[in-house]
């Protein structure tokens, strides 16, 4: 790891100063992707600005069906919260399949939407959801934020505080990880709610986490699994490399459409 | 440079190290605390597992300076006396041949018992052994001896 300037930040205010202050800061709260880049030394920021202290960025809260999940609330905590599993358990269940135990005690829900892996599970959450990402400065609707792989809305000295939604009266993950990395092949998101059928896919979209409109509309009209065995996957978007090829791709997808179908009931 | 101080295993130690040390290599090379060891350093294998405000984490994707001001148990702090009952159910179970993953091994499963209880079945120890790799033994041994450990906790 090339050398860096460590500074924790004690309020979202000092973190964006302190950024302000940084010839090229990043802002860190779990790091378990930021710091196995910066061994790497495909990092290399000048500031690391660690956001795991900051209190107000912390914490579940659920009134009613309106949740809200703080951006420094670690995988652990989400996939833990007795009262965000009764609200909305798809995304508790998402939480306990990310990395490992101990992975899960230090990633952070704001640190994965704000990195954008185009395997990462919670964008495909976020985009199913139809969840609002809330900053410093501005509220984003999931659809316009995620922006492309590793590329988001955020400008660089924007910090995600928290996420909103409203639990679906249906949702449900199902991924398929690769054998080794355990990072999503395929992973679909899947939820009905006022808001109508959202369909999200992860791991597979050559740009990234992407919403179908095809298997949406599909299971708009009948939510049953077998609605989407005739929806077509365009391989053409997906990506191809030694784990699989975009075809076989494609076929995962569906098939991870149809479990969520199943497991969301 | 980060001026740090925590406390390891109920001891308070400091110094003064570079900002980008991660905290495995400051429990190793500076505290001279050798048990907690480094497999992959690419947050796979859980050989650096610690326990820093009782929770598990890799200490290999850990900063030093991240950990400032917490406290931190490593597989040396375990034991009293005697071998704590995780310790000592890898000794009577055999969980271990080289030994190498086996530090990492038993702060994870006092982590998992903290977490989930003393009753494990055997799903559940090899669902949360996700994050632990094992290259001798097929982890048949690691599971018995966590599901006797944990009883014994």
């Amino acid at each position: 790891m090339y050398n860096t300037n460590y500074h924790r930040a004690s309020s979202v205010k000092d973190a964006v100063a302190t950024m302000g202050k940084s010839d090229d800061g990043k802002f860190v709260s779990g790091g378990q992707t930021l710091i196995p880049t910066m061994k790497q030394r495909l990092a290399a920021p000048s500031d690391l600005i660690d956001l795991r202290h900051v209190d107000s960025m912390k914490g579940i809260a659920v009134k009613g069906n309106q949740v809200t999940i703080g951006a420094g609330t670690t995988h652990a905590e989400v996939n833990a919260s007795k009262e965000l599993r009764k609200a909305c358990p798809s995304i508790c269940d998402l939480a306990g399949h990310i990395g490992d135990p101990h992975v899960r005690n230090m990633g952070t829900i704001g640190g994965s939407i704000a990195n954008n892996d185009p395997a990462a599970d919670y964008p495909a959450a976020m985009m199913a959801l139809g969840a609002q990402i809330v900053t410093d400065k501005r509220t984003i609707d999931a659809d316009d934020f995620f922006t492309g792989m590793f590329d988001t809305a955020l400008e660089e000295d924007e910090i995600i505080t928290s996420v909103t939604f409203t639990a679906p009266a249906k949702g449900a993950y199902s991924k398929f990880p690769n054998p080794a990395s355990r990072y999503a092949m395929a992973g679909v998101f899947v939820s009905q709610g006022d808001s109508g059928v959202r369909v999200a896919v992860t791991g597979a979209g050559s740009d990234g986490v992407f919403r179908h409109g095809e298997m949406e509309a599909a299971l708009a009209s009948n939510w049953d699994s077998s609605a989407i065995a005739e929806c077509n996957i365009d391989a053409d978007d997906l990506l191809s490399d030694l784990h699989g090829d975009n075809s076989y791709r494609a076929n995962l997808v569906k098939v991870m459409a149809k479990r969520a179908v199943e497991a969301a009931g | 440079m980060a001026s740090i101080s925590m406390t390891v295993n109920g001891k308070t130690v400091g110094g003064e190290v570079e900002d980008r040390t991660l905290l495995v290599e400051f429990i190793r090379e500076n505290l001279r605390l050798t048990g907690t060891h480094v497999g992959c350093d690419t947050s796979q294998c859980g050989a650096c597992v610690v326990h820093v405000d009782g929770k598990a984490v890799k200490s290999c994707t850990t900063l030093a300076a991240q950990a400032n001001g917490c406290e931190i148990t490593t597989i040396e702090g375990l034991a009293s006396d005697d071998l704590h009952p995780m310790q000592q159910a890898f000794k009577d179970n055999h969980g271990l041949q080289c030994g190498f993953c086996t530090p990492g091994m038993i702060m994870a499963a006092t982590d998992m018992v903290n977490r989930l209880g003393k009753n494990l079945d055997e799903k559940t120890i090899r669902a949360e052994l996700e994050g632990n790799i094992c290259r001798c033994t097929g982890y048949h041994n690691i599971v018995k001896s966590i599901q006797d450990g944990a009883s014994k906790m």
